[in-house]
């Protein structure tokens, strides 16, 4: 489904690659989180196969269209739900998915009862009218993702989508994640929840410093590192204790 | 089609959702039409009625000073105050209490009298009508003074007007004394009129309205379109900061993800503001109209112009519109936009002569304002609303204010696509 080749990326005025020769493939269905320290590229990653950032070198495909040749199909193709809210705060739930939506090209009535559905399965109906802006964190997360998948993505990036939410939201969420999983869409996420990309994912890669250092199902990559007994625990034996602040 | 209307009705609710800024945004520009309207014919009027407060020191006490003070009189532009020192009038001068004191010098008429006596009988033995009596030997006058202090604080037109009216006042005197000083050494009888001392040559002030109908320019008049197309412009700051605010919130980042063009995303911006202009342009007719005439200042007259003036209104909107959504690209903080947004507006209406008459401007400055759509837009208000044209006349002007647009909107376009390609 996925198919990345060399990929790199340097910011300018930095003289160190945020993602460096990057290879990877991703078939269609998996669950795929990106697990590594803050700085390690995993944002940067997410956001060239979002059509956000240009790459420096190398190339991908998503279900065999380029990206730099199939801008617009690959928009279509794809979901994004990126880490900050991305929402309007002075509309309502119900107008600011409507507007996302139709940026999609969904015409008003089917855009109008799928809104419904997936407020309804996370359990936001009765705030579809409410302000955004009076909306706790877990309630906009859960919105942010709403968002991003109106118009059925094949594939969907998500940038931690359940940081700083309550267990209860982040259960709706991962739910609701599943069920999209379950209904043919491939998901590829990052999070710093251990457990969670452990439970949910169906696999893993840890990168650090731009590149992938392990990749693979989450319970044979606790079983190769020795006296691990969760994913943290191999993540932190290939990362290390130090910590990792960027200015 | 689909994806612009929805980004103009999600424009539109983000602006009435902020109600506050929604009110800033239609009253600040009514309060500014308002308030300089009535500061320009309070200016028009403090000449014709409000009177200028003004000391006379007369040192002469002669005919020439009784001339001037019953002339000043007459004038009904001053209000008179006589004083005897002329430090102590110095000193009411710089204090801010007056605005202009005359000095007239000691001596004035007796010596004007005398010297112009002098030249007439000199000019009559040349001519040998004076041939009875000899030549007197002449007296050493010299050139009298008439000093004018003005209070700093005035305006160099104004002091200019001042100086020209009694520059003229004093011409006439000694016109009048040339006269005088002929008849007496002519005739024998000092009441026969052997001279007409009217002014020989009047001026006629006359607008010239093509056979239309007459339009008498008043400060209404002026100000309505000068200020309606300031306030138009200004709406490119509310326009970027709703921009830059999107970029900070996030939602223009989600937005690159979508398959959506940014020309359909700046379409959507650019109809809602075009309609805000254009409700703020009525706002301000309706003001002049209704309001004005209620408040002691000269109504608004648009009759028989109303569409054309929304035609202007509509280009010059247009024009504001595509500025916005370049500084709203460009800009990354608000502390950029909202800054540079408001001193460029100044500037673009400082060049453009919504201040000061494009002709009365340097050579360059001239030359500049010939690139403010500012100018464009203000020549074709008051095309419309001062010189009474057509349609076509004001083709070339909003025929600029389009191009400009167009130009805006491009660079807005391309920059965004050369900064976010992918």
């Amino acid at each position: 489904m996925i198919q990345i080749n060399n990929l790199s990326k340097k910011y300018k005025n930095t003289d160190y690659y945020s993602v460096k020769d990057l290879n990877l493939t991703i078939s269609e269905g998996e669950i795929f989180g990106l697990l590594g320290p803050n700085g390690a590229g995993k944002t940067t990653l997410i956001s060239m196969l979002s059509s956000l950032l240009r790459p420096t070198a190398g190339s991908f495909s998503i279900a065999n269209l380029n990206y730099s040749e199939n801008q617009k199909e690959l928009k279509q193709l794809i979901g994004t739900v990126p880490q900050e809210y991305a929402l309007y705060p002075s509309l309502t739930a119900l107008e600011n998915l409507m507007y996302f939506g139709s940026m999609y090209g969904i015409k008003k009535p089917a855009l109008k009862n799928d809104i419904t559905s997936h407020l309804e399965t996370l359990g936001l109906s009765k705030f579809a009218n409410q302000k955004i802006k009076t909306f706790s964190g877990g309630m906009k997360r859960r919105i942010n993702l709403i968002a991003g998948i109106l118009h059925k993505p094949k594939v969907l990036f998500l940038d931690e989508p359940t940081v700083g939410v309550d267990v209860q939201s982040r259960n709706a969420i991962i739910d609701h994640l599943k069920e999209l999983n379950k209904n043919g869409t491939t998901i590829i996420y990052t999070s710093h929840h251990m457990n969670e990309a452990e439970e949910f994912c169906t696999r893993v890669a840890i990168i650090d410093h731009g590149s992938i250092v392990v990749k693979g199902e989450p319970k044979k990559l606790i079983n190769e590192q020795q006296g691990a007994q969760h994913l943290e625990d191999v993540f932190l034996a290939i990362t290390g204790k130090a910590l990792r602040d960027y200015a | 089609m689909h994806k612009l209307l929805a980004s103009a009705y999600k424009e539109f609710l983000l602006l009435t959702r902020d109600i506050g800024g929604l009110a800033v945004l239609f009253f600040m520009p009514l309060l500014l039409v308002i308030v300089i309207t009535t500061v320009q014919d309070g200016t028009f009027k403090t000449i014709k009625q409000n009177k200028v407060s003004i000391i006379l020191v007369d040192n002469d006490k002669g005919e020439v000073s009784k001339t001037i003070l019953e002339n000043l009189k007459t004038s009904e532009m001053f209000n008179i105050s006589e004083q005897s020192n002329e430090n102590q009038a110095q000193e009411l001068i710089q204090n801010g209490k007056y605005q202009l004191a005359i000095v007239i010098p000691e001596n004035l008429s007796d010596d004007l009298n005398l010297k112009i006596a002098e030249n007439v009988s000199g000019i009559l033995e040349k001519f040998g009508v004076d041939e009875g009596e000899l030549s007197a030997e002449k007296s050493n006058i010299k050139a009298k003074e008439v000093k004018l202090y003005f209070d700093p604080a005035t305006q160099f037109s104004f002091r200019n007007s001042i100086k020209s009216g009694i520059n003229q006042m004093v011409s006439k005197i000694e016109t009048k004394t040339i006269y005088k000083a002929f008849q007496e050494e002519i005739s024998e009888d000092p009441y026969e009129e052997i001279f007409d001392t009217e002014s020989f040559i009047s001026f006629k002030e006359i607008i010239p309205n093509s056979g239309k109908q007459a339009m008498i320019p008043n400060s209404t008049q002026h100000n309505i379109p000068a200020w309606s197309l300031f306030a138009i412009f200004f709406i490119i700051l509310p326009l970027s900061i709703n921009m830059v605010k999107e970029k900070n919130q996030g939602t223009f980042v989600r937005l690159r993800t979508h398959p959506v063009a940014y020309a359909t995303v700046l379409g959507g911006k650019a109809l809602v503001f075009l309609v805000v202009s254009l409700v703020q342009f009525a706002l301000m007719l309706l003001v002049g109209i209704y309001l004005f005439p209620l408040i002691g200042l000269p109504q608004l007259d648009v009759s028989g112009r109303l569409p054309l003036l929304f035609v202007v209104a509509f280009f010059a909107g247009l024009a504001a519109v595509g500025l916005g959504l370049l500084l709203g690209t460009i800009a990354k903080s608000q502390e950029q936009t909202a800054p540079f947004g408001a001193t460029f507006v100044v500037i673009l209406a400082a060049i453009g002569g919504v201040w000061v008459p494009v002709f009365a401007m340097p050579k360059l400055m001239q030359t500049l304002s010939n690139l403010s759509p500012m100018n464009w837009g203000l020549n074709a208000f008051y095309d419309v609303f001062l010189r009474n044209v057509g349609f076509v006349e004001i083709l070339p002007e909003i025929g600029l204010l389009t191009l400009f647009f167009i130009a805006t909107t491009l660079i807005a376009i391309i920059y965004y696509k050369r900064k976010n390609a992918v």
